[in-house]
């Protein structure tokens, strides 16, 4: 069954506190996502530790990305384009574990997001779309 | 003549892959999640299996930006574990199959799956975990394995649908295959889960055991959930889940369950893991 593509789209708006990875969001956050991919490699990382400011410097990245990065808000990253798989490069060089660094895009303490998940994890409920509020 | 004999659904949280790596498979935390793959590694050592034709998504790793393959074929001798951030899992290389690889991705371009191929690439959990999960850590993976590589990172992923047709497509390939080889094909990733966003840690055990029904008997309608489902239902990374479509379209128009566990939570995850045969 062949869709339209803006109304594939338009469909990923309505989805609560979620950015989904769009091509728009690829090329919006291309040098933001292979800056991140960058640290895979452990030269790599050493360098960033010494002077991460300096180190983003030789990306062409835009002055918001660089600052996002630097304040590690990765909801803001995600706004100018970031992917997590790519963002996750940067959270486990900072030695967190993806359900620390997750949790910081929440409204909650990592402690309180652990103890959710414990629980069962987020609801679907009410969480599914914005518009039908189910 | 080489054929299909099972498939494997599972979960691939890289926390998984810590676990085993340090020894936490029996705690408190890890032990249900572990529990529910012992009936598998004991079936696994009696079917030992030649090849598995491993679906996973690469998370970063072997891809970045500069090429986004819909679907890839590793036809390569064999990979290495990718370091993903925090040095490379210390695990087995990954021996490859690339007579049976590069015959597959041949019948497949023939079959209109216009396929990429990969001859060098590091694995990282995607890969690695399930192995971990099924085979524990022996000082070598008991079997080859054919990486199938399938794009659910950036938008649009394939269509449910179009994963399935490619595993229908997959076992016509491999029946054509001279060789005697007992197969298994594996789909990884999932179940319901979202790392990103205000709405992470979602996580939906009534859709992800509803889906789980679906993919055992004949009933092919999982092949036709759309993309927006997955995403509001299960997650925005709940849609890996296409890729257990992939093993579920080359078991064949119906399937027994041999084996099901379901598990909430594994860090941000839901597992999910079902042994199945073509019936």
């Amino acid at each position: 069954m062949k869709q339209d593509i803006h109304e594939y789209l338009a469909e990923f708006e309505d989805i609560p506190g979620t950015r989904v990875f769009t091509a728009a969001r690829a090329r919006k956050g291309y040098w933001l996502n292979q800056f991140a991919m960058s640290l895979m490699k452990a030269e790599n990382r050493d360098r960033w530790k010494a002077d991460e400011r300096a180190y983003l410097n030789d990306w062409p990245m835009s002055v918001d990305q660089k600052e996002a990065i630097l304040a590690r808000d990765y909801n803001r990253c995600l706004d100018l384009g970031g992917n997590v798989y790519f963002l996750a490069k940067v959270f486990s060089t900072d030695g967190l574990s993806f359900a620390e660094a997750v949790s910081t895009m929440t409204d909650m303490t990592f402690p309180e997001y652990r103890d959710m998940m414990m629980a069962g994890g987020r609801s679907p409920e009410g969480n599914r779309s914005i518009k039908g509020k189910y | 003549m080489a054929r299909i004999t099972a498939g494997v659904a599972s979960s691939h949280v890289p926390l998984l892959g810590v676990a085993v790596d340090q020894g936490k498979t029996q705690d408190d935390y890890f032990g249900p999640i572990f529990k529910g793959y012992e009936w598998t590694k004991e079936w696994e050592k009696v079917e030992n299996p030649d090849v598995v034709i491993l679906v996973y998504n690469d998370h970063a790793s072997a891809f970045d930006m500069k090429i986004i393959p819909t679907f890839a074929i590793g036809c390569g001798e064999h990979y290495k574990s990718a370091d993903e951030g925090w040095g490379p899992r210390n695990v087995p290389d990954v021996e490859g199959h690339p007579d049976l690889a590069w015959h597959l991705a041949q019948c497949l371009v023939l079959d209109e799956f216009d396929m990429t191929v990969i001859n060098e690439m590091d694995v990282d959990h995607g890969l690695t975990v399930p192995l971990s999960m099924m085979f524990g850590t022996p000082d070598a993976w008991p079997c080859k394995v054919v990486p199938l590589a399938v794009n659910v990172v950036t938008y649009p992923p394939p269509s449910g649908n179009r994963c399935w047709a490619l595993g229908e497509a997959i076992a016509r390939a491999v029946e054509s295959f001279p060789e005697d080889l007992n197969v298994q094909i594996w789909g990884t990733g999932g179940m319901s889960h979202q790392l990103q966003g205000p709405r992470a840690g979602l996580l939906n055990r009534e859709w992800d055991n509803k889906f789980l029904d679906m993919l055992i008997g004949d009933s092919d309608a999982a092949r036709h959930i759309p993309h927006i489902e997955y995403l509001r239902e299960t997650g925005s990374e709940g849609i890996e889940m296409v890729m257990w479509l992939i093993m579920r379209g080359a078991l064949g128009k119906s399937t027994k369950c041999l084996h099901r566990h379901y598990h909430i939570p594994c860090s941000n995850t839901a597992i999910g893991h079902l042994v199945l045969e073509p019936a």
